[in-house]
């Protein structure tokens, strides 16, 4: 079988696909000022650049307002059950290795009831992109706290504050053995959409979370490092072989201090550039990813970008040698012999 | 293969029997399922019918000589067409204490019993909770008892061995069936053969088996212990090919079968539960044919999973034992919402909850039609014998596919593990599975449905110009757009309800087995069909104005059921759960069906029936 197009040599060039070509005719209904729109207009300005078939291209969602997204792109799209899109994905990609497909979830549907599916997803590195959108709270059930809400958080269902941790996705997304971990937000457009790239360039499974606002139910829940004003002193943004400097003015830096990391400031101190920790994204062993996953504001300026990149060989790949290796060895499999094998005797 | 068959002619006395019924009972570590499968290996090559019915504890080795360690396997074997294992065994074969004390109960009145006397130390009975050895107390007695020291034998007829003691003893089995296999004229070939290969790998280890096996076939003909063996012959059979195969195998290569001829992949999500793994066993061997399976880290994750593949243009399954089910019944939904063709196998055990897991039952019939939020209707389908498990695995896959629609297999722990001769069908007699993919984007609407089937189209990913949305929430009708209109839900609704109702029209009616009316219809469904049959039979040959009729189609029902019904004065259905078959037809017949019900983890006896018939008459 094959669902795959003849693109010949030879062949005319598609038309360019543009933007456009990746807005679906429903209409959003996502509440008015949502950072969910700012992630579905990147997503789609990136489509038309990765020079995928519109119709190669699978969007999978669980549930929660981020699991809509499917409805808006103008691609093949399944929303399907609370978090189990991840589940979905697997089998999906795993029957059909030509697709590309993306599973768009949120921190309740991926990180809490479908926790499990996306630790398993991440470690058989299958070649998907799973877009996970944080809020921090539960929006479509209207205001409980999520898995990543802070510890001691007032909502509806926690009135007296939360008794629970919250868990860490990148974290989360490194301990299960992810081949590409990244984190963006989704008030800055430029980053989110190279992010968006990145994720989808990526051979094997893609982890990109994506700080995204929710301003009925957990409005601002970012903005102390996030906003414009602040941004560039409380964030850092990660940049493969390049010091880890941050600040309006380019003078703080990330040093290792035994095995913490420590903020400090160039020029004070005697400390210089060469101090400082240079992020190595595609290292060996993800131990400085983890580091970095670790620090928090306010303590630190809250990274962003490629946490850790790694080549595995992918899940459906490993599958289908093993049907044509085995189908080398044996012969292509022959149902008269199936059906017949074992010890057979015949009456007449 | 052809069989040379090794009997020798001996001055014993040879008495012809129709069927005889042997239960070999042991230590869960004495391989009594090897054994039995050996027995019954050879049995269908040299020609018998045969039905099986392996019995073993979940855990995995129990303390060794404890009443909870027992594990058995009975086989029947006939001249002629048998249905079941047999309700009494005519033969115990016994490795220990604790073995004879759980099986002696069942063994007919003067059956033969054959005893490991090794095996009856102190220690043993003491486990078994024997006030007194019974081979000493006359307890016996109503028995033609066989005490072999078993286990000295076989050391004896190893010989010097580089094995340790503890595992040279473990031959032990292959002395037992070495002696069953004369008593009864089975071949030792098929078994000797079979070691050879198994043990290819370890010379010393096949040696010793080969030993042990020999010398009890010698046994059993050099000294006189038994006066009489036994001949058992050949079943008269209908022409053709003949393989012995259990109801997990006939699933998985069904499966398989349905995917060929639908000239599609098959794609196996699923997560490891007993009495189902065996399915995923098999497939996850064919890896040369166009099958890809999933060991998925959860049941929801292996359905998830399946339904992704079915998306995608593949053949969805997945298979599991009732608890399984439960985890999957939302995604279940799904399927049911978003229209697309999904086998789920259910191989029933002992319930609820975790249950009797390597134990049979037939009691989510209820779970399969009507276990989901809402109106969800599924179709279900249960095949009634081992080899029947094959065909309704095709045809599983012919309905979802023709309905875009999840199907329910209900198989069980008994047609599960239970063997029995399949005559092999020829590929050009199977089903064709037509699979249409939508392609024109000109008059593309995702449900927009077939106006006989009521089917939907399949249009999957990769179609240019197809790309569209689907999902769990209601579809607006031939578009598939979300809609929350009260009028639309009201309506798909029911076009989902009458899609299902409709695959009555494709099925075959209800056949009635002896005469088409009369007092007394045994209405069964899925792996009672041996026992409730020849109990059926065996009335009639008493003149008894008894039929059967046996459902495989369990949703919707064939289209003559209710007309079948009203045919009898009273209608019997014997079922291994509290009445769920009962309780359907009553309420959809008006029907007063009486039950019988047995929920034991143990199939029906076919005494069990007739003495219910007996009391309706």
């Amino acid at each position: 079988m094959s669902q795959n197009d003849s693109t010949g040599a030879g062949l005319l060039e598609p038309p360019k696909l543009t933007r456009q070509d990746f807005v679906s005719d429903q209409t959003v209904r996502w509440c008015p000022g949502c950072g969910d729109y700012s992630i579905l207009a990147q997503v789609q300005k990136v489509m038309p650049d990765l020079g995928i078939p519109k119709e190669k291209i699978v969007f999978v969602s669980g549930i929660g307002c981020s699991s809509r997204f499917p409805y808006y792109m103008n691609t093949y799209g399944f929303h399907s059950i609370h978090g189990r899109a991840a589940t979905l994905a697997t089998g999906l990609k795993t029957a059909r290795p030509d697709l590309s497909v993306w599973v768009v979830t949120g921190d309740g549907d991926g990180l809490s009831i479908g926790g499990n599916h996306l630790i398993h997803c991440l470690r058989r590195n299958l070649d998907i992109k799973i877009m996970l959108f944080n809020n921090r709270i539960y929006g479509l059930t209207k205001g409980q706290y999520s898995p990543t809400s802070e510890f001691g958080k007032k909502t509806k269902s926690s009135p007296f504050g939360t008794a629970e941790q919250p868990i860490n996705p990148i974290c989360v997304a490194i301990a299960s053995e992810a081949t590409f971990v990244a984190r963006s937000l989704d008030v800055d457009p430029a980053h989110l959409s190279k992010s968006v790239e990145k994720a989808a360039k990526h051979k094997g499974t893609a982890f990109l979370e994506i700080y995204q606002n929710c301003n009925i139910f957990n409005d601002a829940a970012f903005e102390d490092f996030t906003s414009r004003e602040v941004r560039s002193d409380r964030m850092l943004y990660l940049e493969h072989g390049h010091p880890m400097i941050f600040g309006k003015n380019h003078d703080k830096g990330i040093r290792l201090n035994g095995l913490e990391p420590e903020v400090v400031t160039l020029g004070e101190n005697g400390v210089s550039e060469k101090d400082l920790l240079v992020h190595d994204e595609s290292a060996a062993e993800p131990t400085l990813a983890y580091l970095l996953s670790r620090m928090t504001y306010p303590e630190f300026p809250v990274p962003v970008g490629v946490f850790y990149r790694a080549q595995r060989p992918c899940f459906e790949e490993i599958l289908e040698k093993q049907g044509k290796d085995i189908a080398a060895k044996v012969g292509p499999g022959n149902l008269e012999k199936l059906i017949r094998g074992g010890e057979t005797w015949t009456v007449t | 293969m052809s069989t040379q068959t090794r009997v020798k002619e001996t001055p014993h006395e040879v008495q012809e029997l129709e069927t005889v019924v042997i239960r070999f009972v042991g230590d869960s570590g004495d391989g009594m399922q090897l054994t039995g499968t050996q027995f019954a290996d050879t049995t269908a090559i040299v020609g018998n019918d045969l039905a099986t019915l392996p019995d073993f504890p979940a855990e995995i080795r129990a303390p060794a000589g404890t009443l909870p360690g027992v594990s058995g396997y009975q086989i029947s074997f006939s001249s002629q067409d048998i249905r079941t294992p047999g309700d009494a065994p005519g033969v115990l074969v016994c490795m220990n204490p604790a073995a004879l004390k759980t099986n002696l109960a069942d063994l007919e009145d003067g059956g033969i019993l054959i005893l490991d006397t090794d095996a009856f130390t102190q220690g043993n009975l003491n486990k078994a909770g024997y006030k007194t050895n019974p081979l000493k107390d006359g307890s016996l007695a109503g028995y033609r008892t066989f005490e072999i020291p078993l286990t000295t034998l076989t050391l004896r007829a190893i010989g010097e061995t580089t094995l340790g003691s503890r595992q040279a003893t473990r031959c032990k089995n292959f002395f037992a069936l070495g002696l069953v296999f004369w008593l009864y004229e089975r071949p030792v070939d098929y078994t000797e053969t079979w070691i050879k290969d198994k043990f290819k790998g370890n010379q010393e280890v096949a040696r010793a088996n080969l030993a042990a096996l020999q010398a009890g076939y010698n046994f059993a003909e050099t000294t006189e212990i038994f006066t009489t063996h036994y001949r058992v012959t050949k079943a008269r059979l209908a022409p053709g090919t003949y393989r012995k195969i259990t109801g997990n195998e006939a699933t998985a290569i069904g499966c398989v079968a349905a995917a060929m001829q639908a000239g599609r992949p098959l794609f196996y999500g699923s997560y490891p539960i007993t009495p189902a793994s065996d399915i995923l066993h098999e497939l996850s061997r064919f890896k040369n044919f166009p099958v890809k399976t999933f060991q998925a880290e959860d049941e929801i994750s292996a359905i998830g999973a399946a339904i992704g593949a079915s998306y995608g243009g593949s053949l969805g399954l997945t298979g599991t034992s009732g608890p399984g089910v439960a985890l999957k019944s939302e995604a279940i939904g799904l399927a049911v919402m978003t229209e697309l063709p999904l086998v789920i196998i259910d191989v029933q055990r002992g319930g609820p909850s975790t249950g009797l897991p390597t134990k049979t039952e037939q009691a989510d019939l209820l779970q399969a039609v009507y276990g989901r939020n809402s109106e969800c209707p599924a179709a279900v389908v249960a095949p009634a014998t081992p080899a029947e498990c094959f065909t309704f695995a095709v045809e599983a896959f012919r309905i979802a596919i023709k309905y875009m629609t999840p199907v329910f297999y209900l198989s069980d722990g008994y047609l599960a593990n239970g063997a029995e001769p399949w005559k092999i069908p020829e590929i050009k007699d199977l089903p064709r599975i037509d699979v249409h993919f939508a392609m024109d984007k000109a008059t593309f609407q995702p449900y927009k449905r077939d106006p006989k089937t009521l089917a939907r189209p399949w249009a999957i990913p990769g179609t240019p110009g197809l790309e569209h949305r689907i999902g769990g929430l209601e579809k607006e009708d031939v578009t598939g757009n979300v809609s929350y209109d009260p009028l639309n839900h009201h309506k798909m609704v029911r076009l989902r309800a009458e899609k299902i109702a409709g695959i009555a029209n494709d099925i075959p009616e209800l056949e009635v087995f002896g005469g088409d009316s009369g007092k007394v219809l045994v209405l069964g469904w899925g792996s009672t069909y041996g026992s409730i049959t020849t109990a059926v039979e065996r009335m009639r040959a008493r003149k008894a104005s008894v039929s059967s009729a046996h459902l495989r189609y369990l949703n919707p029902f064939p289209r003559n059921l209710g007309e079948v019904l009203r045919r009898f004065e009273k209608v019997l259905i014997p079922e291994l759960n509290l009445g769920q078959l009962q309780w359907m037809v009553r309420a959809r017949y008006l029907v007063d069906a009486v039950g019988l019900n047995k929920v034991q983890g143990k199939p029906f006896m076919v005494s069990e029936i007739i003495h219910k018939i007996e009391e309706l008459l």
